[in-house]
């Protein structure tokens, strides 16, 4: 019964264990991400394009990852560069990436998929499964064990921490949403790879929940993923369901659980101080 | 002669909406600029604008009938921007208030003079619940409005769609939406009483309504105690609590009211055009709505113009689509674009003002 429970799990928490280390760099650095949906969502469309443009699913993989970075940048010249305000910043270019998706170039072709690695008794996954908990243990390590991370997370709890060490904030802040805007992304690579077309809507929300994921996982890379995997769970309870449940219900665990958490009803999630703060 | 006075008040309305003038026209050499790289004329895009929106009363019809549930939830987003508080969650207050409407619309048989102001209540006391939850969860646990309005959109959206597909399927069917609502529950059209108008046109009393609750909201800002205190929460929350003003409970009831107008926007859909919950009905009325606030700088006077640009922009994309073959997504596009532009725009200017 678990087992088969295992690998659907892992593939509804990929995707989202991207995005939410992705807009858990962005958020520990000031900067509110809820443009992770867009990004995800651009980085599904441009795998597809990349890979249909030239056959192969790493040239896929670097056009996701690109057009993943771009929309990145627009959101941080906006919000660090022009002080707009984070949050209609991350609206707009969800939007945007909706808008271009459905506008840009046609996409058609069935494209090849990301190479896959087959486990013993658990199934096959694709390769960006097993680059989640690489990638969760090194952000851990740069964030908390490092001086560059530490900086970074300066940058969030305050406006003044790095201007008195003559550093720039600015520069941590461009960094950490680039950062955010490649894992955003991958994370939709990954959707869009799995099923080797691009449909519109197939992020689904899923940007949001990662959203959800990191304000669960108190903006920690490791509590952050633990967090997907509780909602990646609760979604593949929603798609296995056999016990009459509506699965509408179990869908929205996530968000109802993420409520509960946010009002400090149940355990503590404190954002960084400076988060969204625009005043220089 | 103008006097000095007049001047000022007109150079203060410049700067106020000189970013949304800015925005548009921005937009529209957008617009052609993409069509040039897509190898298509922009000459004849122009001339199908002009002649998409102006050309008959129908036209004029179709762009007030579009621009109803945008001022709804314009004024929604506008009402909390003011107050410093972010409604996101228009989206979820729209459904959960329509399926008010559509409940009260199937199970209670009234004259028109009570049903359908029973509907606008329990619709707009549903909307207002589910605005307040996020309040009560920032007054009381200091819990963000934004992320909660966004949770607060999908529970409200997987409730609906439970709802629509089980419960209240309208039988037989295999559409998910629920039955018809009582004729005596819908509103009228305008048809009859414009002249020149088709009763094909879709305009309905609803309009009307948006129409009464701008002239309201901008009374409730300007003249009343209520919207004093608002405006000084938007402000400052420390100097209003300075002032002996409790944000708390300014931010309890404005977002209240601001769930209440944009549920609204549902009512305006089931009781005047669908009669009846149609599943996902809405477009992203609640999302357009941020942009419509920004467009119209959080002004209920400018939030109806915004919103009667954008349900003329909604028609022209239709329009577009059909006759020149462009995709839809181009407009999509361009009013995230749009939003960027008028979002930076204030930014800067705030900062260069300090």
């Amino acid at each position: 019964m678990i087992f088969q429970l295992i690998p659907s799990t892992l593939r509804m928490t990929t995707p989202l264990g991207y995005a939410a280390l992705g807009g858990i760099y962005s958020e520990r650095s000031g900067i509110i991400n809820i443009a992770l949906e867009g990004m995800m969502l651009i980085g599904a469309y441009g795998y597809v394009i990349g890979a249909q443009i030239s056959g192969s699913e790493w040239i896929g993989l670097l056009f996701g990852v690109c057009f993943g970075i771009i929309l990145a940048l627009i959101h941080a010249v906006a919000t660090i560069t022009f002080h707009a305000e984070h949050i209609v910043t991350g609206l707009a270019i969800n939007i945007f990436a909706i808008g271009v998706t459905e506008y840009l170039i046609p996409t058609s072709d069935r494209v090849p998929g990301l190479p896959e690695v087959k486990l013993p008794f658990i199934g096959v996954y694709s390769i960006l499964v097993f680059i989640v908990p690489i990638i969760m243990i090194l952000s851990h390590l740069f964030l908390y064990k490092t001086p560059w991370g530490l900086r970074l997370r300066a940058a969030g709890e305050s406006t003044e921490a790095l201007k008195t060490l003559s550093l720039s904030r600015a520069r941590w802040q461009y960094f950490a949403v680039i950062v955010s805007g490649v894992l955003a992304s991958l994370g939709g690579c990954f959707l869009s790879s799995n099923v080797h077309v691009f449909t519109k809507g197939i992020t689904a929300g899923r940007g949001y929940v990662a959203l959800a994921a990191v304000i669960f996982g108190n903006w920690r890379p490791l509590n952050g993923v633990a967090a997907c995997l509780l909602f990646g769970f609760a979604a593949t309870l929603g798609l296995e369901n056999r016990w009459g449940i509506p699965d509408q219900l179990l869908k929205s665990i996530p968000h109802i659980l993420t409520m509960v958490v946010l009002a400090g009803l149940v355990g503590t999630s404190k954002p960084p101080k400076a988060l969204g703060r625009i005043i220089t | 002669m103008m006097s000095k006075n007049h001047l000022i008040q007109l150079r203060h309305f410049l700067d106020t909406f000189l970013p949304s003038l800015i925005a548009i026209i921005g937009f529209f050499v957008l617009c052609g600029v993409t069509l040039i790289i897509r190898g298509q004329s922009p000459w004849e895009f122009y001339q199908l604008i002009l002649i998409s929106g102006f050309s008959s009363i129908d036209d004029i019809g179709s762009i007030l009938f579009n621009s109803t549930p945008l001022i709804f939830t314009g004024l929604a987003v506008a009402i909390g921007y003011k107050a410093g508080l972010f409604n996101i969650g228009c989206e979820g207050q729209l459904y959960v208030a329509g399926f008010a409407a559509t409940w009260i619309g199937i199970h209670f048989d009234l004259p028109p003079f009570i049903l359908i102001p029973f509907c606008l209540v329990a619709a707009m006391f549903f909307g207002g619940i589910w605005g307040a939850i996020p309040g009560i969860l920032k007054a009381r646990y200091g819990a963000h409005e934004v992320i909660n309005t966004i949770m607060m959109n999908f529970i409200a959206f997987a409730i609906m769609s439970y709802l629509v597909t089980s419960v209240f399927q309208e039988p037989g069917q295999m559409e998910p939406q629920t039955a018809e609502i009582h004729n005596s529950a819908k509103l009228p059209k305008l048809a009859g009483l414009i002249p020149l108008l088709p009763q094909s046109n879709s305009l309905n009393a609803s309009f009307l309504i948006s129409g009464v609750v701008v002239l309201l909201l901008y009374i409730l800002l300007k003249y009343t105690r209520w919207g004093y205190e608002l405006r000084l929460v938007g402000n400052s929350r420390e100097v209003a609590a300075y002032g002996g003003i409790n944000p708390g409970r300014v931010t309890i009831w404005v977002m209240t009211l601001s769930g209440a107008i944009a549920g609204m926007a549902g009512v305006a859909d089931v009781l005047g055009y669908h009669y009846r919950f149609v599943h996902s009905f809405s477009p992203g009325w609640g999302f357009t709505g941020i942009a419509v606030a920004l467009m119209g700088r959080n002004h209920p006077f400018g939030v109806l113009a915004a919103a009667i640009l954008f349900g003329f922009l909604s028609k022209v994309a239709l329009d577009v689509e059909l006759l020149l073959d462009i995709p839809h997504g181009l407009f999509i596009a361009g009013q995230g674009l749009l939003i960027l532009g008028l979002v930076c725009m204030e930014g800067y200017t705030k900062i260069k003002n300090q």
